[in-house]
């Protein structure tokens, strides 16, 4: 077969779309750029929303982001079945156009912070963490200054009564999620947002002392292959 | 009314407010005699921004020139002293380009937007060589770390730099933080941005051919920052400062990365002539040096110019030091690609003048000329003063105030603890943790290793696969300099320069910033005039070129100067980039090897500052061909795979290089010394480093020692989880951590 394609989106202010697109690559993977202003997904396979800090994170985060032409296509794609993952600022996003329930806000701390964070995968029943063990320890950094997921009680607990929490901080929370939360995803399990970046964790030469961001990778060409 | 040239030729006695502007009456009876009539408002402002100290160099210029007539001769040199940013061939068709600026007094004004604007500063700059900028990394001073405006000055000088260069997507890789009270009221900020391009793709700061147009492309103008060149940058602080904050720039880090990827783009498309960056001085500058080094003349429509803020006089658009701003030279059938890939990136682009071949810059302002000079004599002819110097009153005295009558410690372990839980030796954590080190995937080496270093072949999309990669690290000692300036400058280039090598590359260049209190002071300008010897003179010897730098003068509060603080960046390149060394030991069984020779040298050392606040005698001496045998080892060895980890010693000695590297991944040692204990320990000997060799390559490494004379002591062996010196103490790693992070997050929160 043809390589899986998985679009990679730029918005004005994205950062880290080339490191997802060479991630991407790295698994073999055709990484498509997918610019903000065209209402065209180019017909791929998936879509990575990556961190940055789109249109200076102004007003909020990810909340210029959500109106740009480009996410009217993604929404109802991704409603529809479409994978979809985004990390740091692309999970702001997908919580500001309601794909996950809940939103990001300032740290705890108040600093935006740069560390290698231990995490537990909690779910692999998504397209994105579908090669991971359950209950797998992994190493990824997170790079962030809003990444205090916070939902109110009743949402908090039905994330939790229905496996939803993608992955979990451990050995300190780096910035006051409630219940620890790095990650979550959706009831379908094709939408998965979490704060810490898999794509600064794909080779041993650069980036985070671990290659662990690469089952993100992987799992996402297995889920496409399977489907 | 409006000043025109016109009225001012008929009004020639007309009082000019040329004090007010910092400009001293000999240099304006210049501008009148260049003019050959009083120079109108507009004018007036060019030529007051672009003889600042900050702008024209007046005061350093025949110290600079050194840089250059003692050049070494290097290959590696493209582009030298004069340009934006000096660019280096670092192999395979690349080219880097690097530079470190100060941005200190706005930061000690504003700490949070000063030191975010001196990122965004530095960046344009290597942006308009036409290069990407891949990394940043500062260079800080601050107060007594427990003083109370180091409380207000370092975390917003932290955040200013965390918000603007994470947001720029640019990965912050190294730097130092240093506290010392003689900084207090005048902390030093000094950003370096580095850049990558094709060794033929370089832009240069030039508006050639008449009929070409000048765009101004960017950020709107407002009132920030106006008269900053001037007023803030070249006039001492006193007690009214704080009625001086509307003079720092504010700085939108969003606009400036959408510059970035502009600027690249218009680079790609071949549609860029020449560029300019916007900084200190803002139109002034850009137009007198683009017009200078260019035809010769341009025109300009100040009304033109898209304004924040409609109020602003012509006066105050040309010296307005908005943010986010660049020029460009563009052949006018190439205006639509330009202005089509403005529009995508969102940035605003406004055509506000030609080129013409006239040799005058002429502006025009609701139809009258307001400005008609040569342009060259704004930007390369401004005053050039032969400053008097002489040594300090003092100097005598504080050389002979040696460290030998400072009473030595019994408890060595105490003493090794107390050092690593002192503010300057302390983990940076604190600060480090708030820079975004991973962005862009190509960082291989970051704080707190000896030197940041990236790979380089997948820094720019779809680029010719390469092994190589370049390190970069800043070095500066004020306490070295204040003892002696022309060894302090010399050990500055030494440790930086040592740094590169211990993680494999080779050095190549230099970039610098000079920081000193006021030119105006002999006694001052006698450490700049010794420093700026020094420097020169040791960057022959070790063969590296200064490619580039900054001065700050006036860092002083009344007459206390701050030491004398020259910071050297040294960028290096490594072939293979997969062989670098890391910092520290990384496995255990490693032979734990000291290389170099240990002297009683104690002169400015932390111990004396931390121990006995004593600062007296001598630096440790500067041993340039003993580091360049070190750095010839350090980098064959890495290229044979035979290092397993590495760290330099610098402050602290062998025992804080040891308990660093111990630190690094955890991983104990225990050594055995052969000399007097305190001074093995604690001794700032320069050219040293601690290395971690596999036992079957020892002898390999020892013979390559042999053959450069460098002197190589097998200590012990890496392992366990405490740090053992044989018959004196033992230390677990643990403790050597709770100690080293301790520190700053208990005076900053």
């Amino acid at each position: 077969m043809s390589a899986a394609r998985v679009g990679v989106v730029t918005f004005p202010g994205t950062l880290d779309d080339q490191d997802a697109a060479r991630a991407v690559r790295l698994v073999g993977a055709q990484a498509v750029p997918l610019w903000h202003a065209d209402r065209d997904l180019k017909g791929v396979d998936a879509v990575f929303l990556p961190g940055g800090f789109s249109y200076g994170d102004y007003l909020r985060c990810g909340a210029i982001s959500r109106f740009a032409p480009l996410m009217e296509e993604i929404v109802p794609a991704a409603k529809a079945g479409l994978p979809v993952i985004g990390t740091c600022n692309g999970f702001q996003i997908l919580c500001e156009a309601h794909l996950l329930p809940g939103a990001l806000t300032r740290n705890a701390s108040l600093h935006y912070v740069c560390r290698d964070q231990r995490l537990r995968v909690e779910q692999t029943a998504t397209a994105w963490t579908n090669t991971f063990a359950a209950g797998q320890e992994i190493v990824l950094p997170v790079k962030h200054g809003e990444g205090r997921y916070v939902a109110d009680a009743d949402t908090l607990a039905a994330l939790e009564a229905g496996d939803h929490v993608v992955v979990r901080y451990l050995g300190g929370n780096p910035n006051g999620s409630l219940n620890d939360i790095a990650g979550i995803r959706n009831e379908a399990g094709n939408v998965v947002g979490l704060m810490p970046h898999p794509e600064h964790a794909v080779e041993e030469l650069v980036g985070a002392p671990s290659t662990d961001g690469l089952g993100f990778f992987t799992s996402i060409l297995k889920n496409l292959v399977n489907a | 009314m409006t000043d025109s040239v016109q009225r001012a030729a008929e009004t020639p006695d007309e009082p000019m407010p040329f004090a007010e502007l910092g400009m001293k009456q000999d240099e304006y009876d210049r501008v009148k005699e260049i003019l050959g009539r009083r120079p109108t408002g507009a004018e007036l402002a060019i030529y007051s921004v672009m003889w600042s100290e900050h702008c024209s160099y007046k005061s350093s210029k025949v110290h600079l020139k050194q840089f250059a007539t003692k050049a070494p001769k290097s290959e590696a040199l493209l582009v030298g002293m004069g340009e934006n940013a000096g660019v280096v061939d670092i192999g395979d068709g690349w080219a880097a380009t690097f530079k470190i600026e100060s941005h200190n007094h706005p930061s000690y004004v504003e700490p949070h937007q000063g030191a975010a604007t001196g990122v965004g500063g530095i960046v344009r700059d290597i942006m308009s060589m036409g290069a990407r900028p891949i990394a940043v990394m500062d260079s800080l001073r601050f107060g007594a770390a427990d003083a109370v405006d180091t409380r207000r000055v370092l975390p917003g000088v932290v955040e200013g730099i965390s918000h603007y260069g994470n947001c720029l997507g640019l990965p912050n890789i190294g730097g130092e933080v240093v506290f010392d009270p003689c900084y207090i009221g005048n902390p030093l900020v000094n950003a370096l941005c580095v850049g990558l391009l094709r060794k033929d793709q370089i832009k240069l700061a030039t508006a050639p051919g008449p009929g070409n147009k000048v765009v101004l492309f960017g950020a709107s103008t407002g009132p920030d920052g106006i008269g900053g060149a001037s007023v803030l940058a070249s006039a001492t602080f006193e007690d009214e400062s704080q009625a001086k904050r509307p003079a720092v720039q504010v700085g939108d880090p969003f606009m400036e990365k959408l510059l970035i990827e502009c600027c690249l783009e218009l680079y790609a498309a071949d549609v860029v002539v020449g560029i300019q960056d916007l900084g200190a001085a803002g139109v002034s500058c850009a137009t007198t040096e683009l017009a200078a080094k260019g035809t010769g003349g341009m025109t300009v429509d100040l009304n033109l110019v898209p304004l924040r803020d409609p109020s602003l006089r012509p006066e105050e658009i040309l010296m307005s030091e908005s943010q986010e701003r660049m020029m460009a030279v563009v052949r006018p059938d190439d205006i639509p690609a330009f202005m089509e890939i403005c529009a995508r990136w969102d940035v605003p682009a406004t055509v506000i003048g030609e080129v013409t071949d006239t040799g005058r810059l002429v502006m025009t302002w609701d139809g009258e000329v307001i400005v008609d000079i040569p342009p060259g004599t704004a930007a390369d002819e401004g005053p050039v003063y032969e400053r008097p110097f002489h040594e300090p009153a003092g100097q005598a005295a504080l050389n002979a105030d040696t460290p030998d009558r400072l009473e030595r410690p019994a408890d060595l372990r105490a003493t090794l603890l107390k050092l690593l839980g002192s503010p300057n030796l302390a983990s940076k954590e604190w600060v480090t943790s708030q820079y975004d080190r991973y962005v862009r995937s190509n960082t291989v080496l970051a704080q707190p290793a000896d030197s940041g270093m990236l790979r380089i072949s997948e820094a720019i999309a779809g680029a010719e696969p390469t092994t190589r990669g370049i390190a970069l690290a800043t070095d500066g000692n004020g306490r070295y300099a204040k003892l002696d300036p022309y060894a302090g400058a010399q050990l500055a280039l030494a440790e930086a320069y040592r740094n590169v090598a211990v993680t494999g590359a080779k050095p190549l260049a230099v970039t610098n910033c000079l920081n000193f209190g006021s030119p105006e002071d002999p006694e001052v300008m006698w450490q700049f005039a010794e420093a700026t010897r020094g420097l020169a003179d040791a960057c022959k010897a070790l063969g590296v070129p200064v490619t580039g730098g900054n001065v700050s003068f006036y860092n002083q509060t009344g007459s206390t100067a701050i030491n004398p603080t020259p910071v050297v960046g040294v960028l290096g390149v490594i072939d293979d980039v997969a062989k670098r060394v890391p910092t520290g030991f990384v496995a255990e069984g490693l032979r734990v090897v000291l290389l170099g020779d240990t002297h009683e040298e104690f002169g400015g050392s932390e111990w004396a500052h931390v121990a006995h606040r004593h600062l007296g005698g001598l630096p440790p001496q500067a041993d340039l061909e003993a580091e360049q045998a070190l750095a010839t080892v350090l980098v064959e060895a890495a290229r044979r795979g035979l290092l397993e980890g590495s760290h330099d010693l610098s402050d602290g000695g062998l025992a804080v290089a040891l308990a660093e590297s111990c630190l690094a991944r955890g991983v104990g040692a225990s050594v055995e010394l052969c000399g007097d204990a305190f001074t093995d320990l604690f001794s700032e000997s320069a050219a040293r480093a601690l290395v971690a060799v596999r036992p079957e390559a020892y002898d390999e490494f020892a013979a390559l020692c042999a053959r450069h004379e460098v002197p190589c002591y097998g200590l012990g062996v890496t392992g366990g989880t405490s740090l053992v010196v044989k018959d004196l103490f033992e230390v677990p790693v643990e403790e050597l951590r709770e100690t080293h992070s301790a520190a700053l997050p208990a005076l900053f929160g």
